[in-house]
């Protein structure tokens, strides 16, 4: 295989796993730009999005998409659960406090699944059979077109609800400024209810695809992509929904060629590099515009 | 002033009689080696979370890489102690150098960011330096850097850990600490009355980081092992969590704090899912009841209950 051939291939696979931290960091950045809260419980909606997906379909014996659907509607409820009880009470507390609870809701989830499911890895089953297609210079396996078709469908629609809708508008408004928005008749806790539902719901379809991606999900599968998506929405400008995905597409990208043609064990430390960097050179990310610090 | 240092020569005679007493305990073998243990870990815990809080309860800024420094003192001590053969107390020391060089090198340029960038930015150092770390086979690579002698006991664990906690209390007292404190009420207010604000962010930034490399030190001397998984960002969330429980900003409130995390989790250890099961129920419930932490920024000892106990006015 020559170097061409692989860098190609290293690139479909960082799209693939692009994907996966574009559909995380669309929820990061939204929660971020709503209650400027970094959600470190996030990562850990994920997985639990990829254990209920595992559920559906090795209990329930459903295919694929309905249990895509179910784990995304059942997570999104979790995620309005946990904005309710957790988050909720604190609106007026210190940034810090809200911090700290956050990675006490990581940390609850994360222990009270391996609680219940033990720390084994899970084999997700072998839903998709491998069937490769040779595109031009890429080769595509079919488990890649679908993480590429869902994510782009999730995308689609997220970008209806928020630019097309009413309650989208009052999304960006209370992102905007909460406390206008709440004066203009804006109901601000249901939207930031409903703003936590879909980032968990699409946390939970990045679970469920990684899950059939990579054949195996653990309780602690969701603090590293957790991170890692933050980094993709600060990277393209948190807040900003089309930097979230490009952001993540990038990351995607960048870990893949690192660990194709550098070390693998070096991947986490790219992603981490790259924070480090937009942050001293353009700490409002890709996509953010400059504001001016008043006193 | 005089009342200060009659208060700190009390303090000090206080902590000699527990230190004491708890010695005997330990050569009387009423305590046991798992105890032991735990009681170094408290010491080692207590120096990580005076020397954070310098830097997050003091100075305002909020570093989720304090396991980082940590890492940095416990590798360059170990490799001391194991390759060259230095007395363990140069291996403290030039644990705190190195480990003061680079909270320095890493405070300089992220100074500039504030808030959640910062804390986001130290997170990502902090794994930065651990995955560095794992990649240098000299040090062990993945697998640790093992044969370490145990040089740590109780009464080096607990006279470094007094020998810190006095040298952050008398920095936050000076015109040092006040520079911090004014840093981290308004930074802008204090650029203004002429606080050179990067000198004191990079100052409170090396000290910490520094005294972080020495708890790193004892802690490697502590398990024959230092291994890059004991560096990850959940043990610098795991610092943060003690401080935020005693109180920023209140050094009796992160001893409190280090001492009652450390304890509730050696208590717990023979579950280890239902322990962080209570220890995030912990945290949450804390976080809704008493967000400013157990003390706040009050000192326990300028309680007056306390100063009437200690005589001390």
């Amino acid at each position: 295989m020559g170097i061409m051939d692989q860098f190609f291939q290293q690139l479909i696979n960082g799209i693939s796993l692009g994907s996966i931290y574009a559909l995380i960091a669309l929820g990061y950045t939204m929660v971020y730009g709503i209650m400027k809260l970094i959600n470190f419980a996030h990562g850990d909606i994920y997985m639990v999005g990829g254990y209920v997906g595992f559920f559906c379909i090795t209990i329930m014996h459903l295919p694929v998409l309905p249990a895509l659907v179910i784990s995304m509607v059942l997570t999104g409820l979790l995620g309005i659960l946990i904005e309710r009880i957790a988050y909720r009470p604190l609106r007026s507390a210190p940034r810090l406090s809200v911090l700290i609870t956050a990675i006490g809701v990581s940390f609850f989830l994360e222990y009270t699944m391996m609680y219940f499911v033990t720390p084994q890895p899970r084999t997700f089953p072998h839903i998709l059979s491998d069937v490769a297609y040779h595109i031009g210079p890429f080769v595509v396996n079919n488990q890649q077109i679908m993480i590429f078709a869902i994510t782009i469908i999730l995308m689609a629609l997220l970008t209806y609800i928020v630019q097309f809708t009413k309650t989208g508008k009052a999304m960006r408004a209370v992102s905007f400024d909460t406390e206008a928005a709440q004066l203009m008749g804006i109901n601000a806790n249901r939207i930031i209810s409903f703003t936590f539902g879909i980032g968990s719901a699409l946390a939970a379809a990045a679970g469920v695809l990684v899950g059939i991606y990579y054949n195996s999900i653990d309780p602690l599968m969701g603090i590293m992509p957790g991170l890692k998506a933050f980094v993709a929405a600060v990277l393209g400008g948190i807040g900003i929904l089309p930097g979230a995905a490009a952001g993540g597409i990038i990351l995607g990208i960048v870990e893949a060629l690192v660990s194709g043609f550098i070390s693998s064990t070096f991947r986490d430390a790219a992603a981490f590099a790259i924070l480090i960097l937009v942050l001293l050179f353009k700490p409002t990310g890709l996509l953010g515009k400059n504001t001016n610090e008043k006193v | 002033m005089n009342s200060l240092r009659k208060l700190d020569a009390k303090a000090i005679i206080i902590s000699l009689i527990g230190f004491a007493i708890l010695q005997g305990l330990l050569t009387a073998d009423i305590l046991d080696n798992f105890w032991e243990l735990n009681m170094i870990l408290i010491c080692i815990n207590i120096i990580l979370a005076v020397s954070l809080n310098l830097i997050n309860g003091y100075t305002g800024q909020l570093s989720l890489g304090h396991a980082g420094f940590m890492a940095v003192g416990a590798y360059t001590g170990a490799v001391l102690t194991v390759n060259f053969h230095t007395p363990f107390l140069i291996s403290i020391i030039i644990s705190f150098v190195t480990a003061a060089i680079l909270g320095a090198m890493i405070g300089l340029p992220t100074i500039r960011l504030s808030g959640d960038y910062l804390a986001i930015a130290t997170l990502g150092l902090g794994e930065i330096i651990r995955i560095v770390i794992m990649n240098v086979n000299y040090v062990g690579g993945a697998a640790g850097f093992m044969g370490i002698p145990k040089y740590t006991t109780f009464a080096w664990a607990f006279f470094v850990m007094l020998f810190v906690v006095f040298f952050i209390k008398n920095y936050v007292n000076s015109s040092f600490g006040r520079a911090c404190i004014a840093i981290r009420e308004n930074e802008i207010a204090a650029e203004t009355m002429g606080v050179n604000t990067t000198k004191y962010k990079v100052l409170a930034f090396m000290v910490g980081a520094g005294f972080a490399g020495v708890a790193g030190c004892l802690f490697g001397h502590t398990f024959y092992i230092v291994h890059p998984s004991s560096f990850t960002f959940l043990a610098s969330f795991n610092y943060v969590i003690m401080i935020v429980m005693g109180g920023l900003g209140s050094i009796t409130g992160s001893i409190a704090g280090a001492f009652i995390l450390t304890t509730v989790s050696a208590l717990l250890s023979a579950w280890p899912e239902l322990r962080m099961i209570i220890y995030a129920v912990i945290l949450i419930l804390l976080m809704f009841y008493r967000p400013q932490g157990l003390f706040g920024n009050i000192e326990l000892t300028s309680l007056p209950i306390f100063k009437r106990f200690k005589g001390g006015k």
